[in-house]
């Protein structure tokens, strides 16, 4: 028992962090499932975690408000964004959501409160691993229960065929942006607590370079259930700490990995798991019939 | 005033090279390789590594033409060539661009650190000129025209040369260029070199300019060339011009009424506005997919 204490103590900010990857790969999850690249995650993140930062900080509310104050004000951004951006579909969608998340990011820097370039400090670190991790199984349970709803169902057949969904008489567009606004309130909520997990935040940890990555984390950990994003925020959090010693192969490890799952695991590390039940169900029908 | 407007047309420059080789890759394979600011680095450090061997500045332009080039080709075999081959969404091609930008700017680190290098001394041109009472920097001027030059070789080579009409059947309906005879796999490498190419000459001269490469310098073009292929139309080689030239003003006017601090989102901002009131951009031509 004092290991397992003792580990998480030392590996305390790798473990908070691979829990804050996980939400925010699950938030851009919903968007990919329902066929959609967007980009603005990383921003939505940045908005709640700077308001609910200021409103601990500054306002002196208690925390668990200060956290849904903020995630609640990305969702609300997310509204009329989504109900514009829509319209639009593939790269074009995933560079308008990339250039609000730019827009946000100097929108940051140009406010006074915030702290600009040199960032926010000081933030009271109120998270707890518990708080992230208790909030990671609540968020994947409900996606999960998601995507085996019925609301799930109208988001698979819109990303297998747009066209054939919207005769079937599912609206798309609003579909779409419940995921798109959900996706918001899950990277808001994330953000809020990276906030108060690492005592101060700065414009750049929510910019294009992070946007990507939450993207990478979720294509690679695939996209068919909501494992795979959790397994890609793992590897990709892991990595780097456990790499450690060969720190300056680090990218390139994650590069080389990178493009051989895209390669060779088209639909992410997740299939792995499933090519091998699809096996071991072969084996067993094949022994049920002998 | 006619400094400022000096260096827009300078900065418009650089951009175009930059956006016309992301927007050549886009429009034949409809793919966003974002290893593309990596190899405009990999033009600067290439640059660099032959004019610290002795090589003159006007030949290593060339030297960074053909490795970029040749990388460009490389880049295509690892990382599109098999999506390519199984029919994958243009997604996954971009992830596994972001793969290989991550190994070669850390291959760039492990040759040069992460630091500013420059280049070596009294091997670029330092004369100032004046022209109609305006002081003027050589070295930016060659590089104008440099730039000039090799958007109307580009421009010549895609509208009048048989590569050009091979690259624009392609663009149109692969299938259908290669059941009319043309060397696909050929054309496709032909793109990427020249992409790439661009792409290395466009960090050799903005590293020229600045005499100040290092690892991540391509980064900041990256969301710029964003800006520029949506608002010149993506695809569109006029259009990236076009665009570049736009954004490179429109910033340098914006400088006049914005704090500088805001410099970067004028380029967002009239990417955001362009995508919601004229998807196509300005040239663009296709309309995007739409249902």
């Amino acid at each position: 028992m004092d290991d397992i204490g003792a580990f998480l103590v030392a590996y305390q900010t790798t473990i908070g962090t691979i829990g804050i990857n996980a939400l925010l790969a699950l938030s851009v999850w919903l968007t990919l499932y329902t066929g959609q690249l967007t980009l603005g995650n990383a921003a939505f993140a940045g908005i709640a975690a700077y308001s609910s930062a200021l409103l601990t900080l500054k306002a002196g509310l208690p925390f668990p408000l200060a956290l849904a104050a903020g995630a609640m004000l990305a969702a609300a951004v997310s509204v009329p964004l989504g109900a514009t951006v829509f319209r639009l579909r593939g790269v074009y969608l995933a560079i308008a959501t990339l250039a609000f998340g730019e827009v946000v990011r100097v929108a940051i820097l140009a406010i006074p409160i915030t702290g600009r370039g040199q960032g926010l400090v000081g933030i009271p670190p109120k998270t707890e691993l518990w708080h992230v991790f208790a909030s990671l199984v609540v968020i994947a349970y409900v996606c999960a229960r998601l995507r085996s709803s019925s609301v799930g169902r109208a988001w698979a057949a819109i990303r297998e065929d747009e066209v054939a969904a919207a005769s079937q008489g599912i609206p798309v567009r609003r579909y779409q942006l419940v995921a798109f606004v959900l996706g918001a309130l899950i990277a808001g909520w994330a953000g809020g607590l990276a906030a108060h997990f690492d005592y101060a935040i700065q414009p750049d940890e929510f910019g294009f370079a992070r946007a990507v990555q939450i993207l990478v984390f979720a294509v690679v950990g695939g996209i068919p259930n909501v494992f795979g994003p959790i397994l890609g925020a793992l590897l990709f959090t892991a990595l780097p700490a456990i790499l450690q010693p060969l720190q300056e192969y680090r990218d390139i490890f994650q590069g080389a990995i990178l493009v051989l799952v895209i390669v060779f695991l088209p639909r992410g590390l997740v299939t792995v798991f499933e090519l091998r039940r699809t096996a071991r169900l072969r084996t067993m029908g094949a022994e049920d019939v002998a | 005033m006619a400094d400022q407007i000096y260096n827009a047309i300078f900065i418009g420059s650089i951009y175009a090279l930059f956006a016309l080789g992301f927007t050549l890759v886009f429009s034949v394979l409809d793919i966003l390789n974002l290893a593309h600011p990596a190899l405009f680095t990999l033009g600067a450090f290439t640059a660099l590594f032959a004019m610290q061997q002795g090589v003159p500045a006007a030949l290593a332009v060339v030297v960074a033409f053909v490795v970029c080039g040749i990388a460009g080709v490389a880049l295509d075999r690892v990382a599109f060539a098999p999506l390519r081959a199984r029919g994958a969404p243009p997604l996954s091609a971009m992830i596994s661009s972001i793969g290989v930008a991550l190994i070669i700017t850390r291959l760039i680190q492990f040759a040069y650190g992460p630091d500013f290098q420059s280049y070596p001394a009294g091997s670029l041109p330092a004369a100032v000129y004046s022209l109609a009472g305006v002081e003027l920097d050589t070295l930016r001027s060659v590089i104008i025209a440099c730039a000039i030059g090799l958007m109307l070789a580009l421009t010549y080579l895609v509208r009048r040369t048989r590569l050009g009409r091979e690259l624009r059947a392609l663009a149109e309906n692969p299938r259908a260029a290669r059941l009319l005879g043309i060397d696909v796999d050929r054309a496709i490498a032909a793109t990427f070199f020249l992409s790439a190419g661009l792409g290395g000459v466009a960090g050799v001269l903005y590293g020229f300019a600045t005499n100040s490469p290092f690892s991540q310098m391509g980064l900041a073009f990256e969301l710029k060339a964003f800006a520029v292929m949506i608002v010149g139309g993506m695809g569109s080689i006029p259009g990236a011009v076009l665009g570049a030239y736009l954004l490179a003003f429109g910033e340098i006017a914006s400088l006049a009424v914005l704090p500088s601090e805001l410099r970067d989102a004028f380029a967002y901002g009239l990417l955001f506005i362009v995508l919601l009131v004229r998807p196509a951009g300005v040239l663009g031509r296709r309309p995007p997919d739409r249902v």
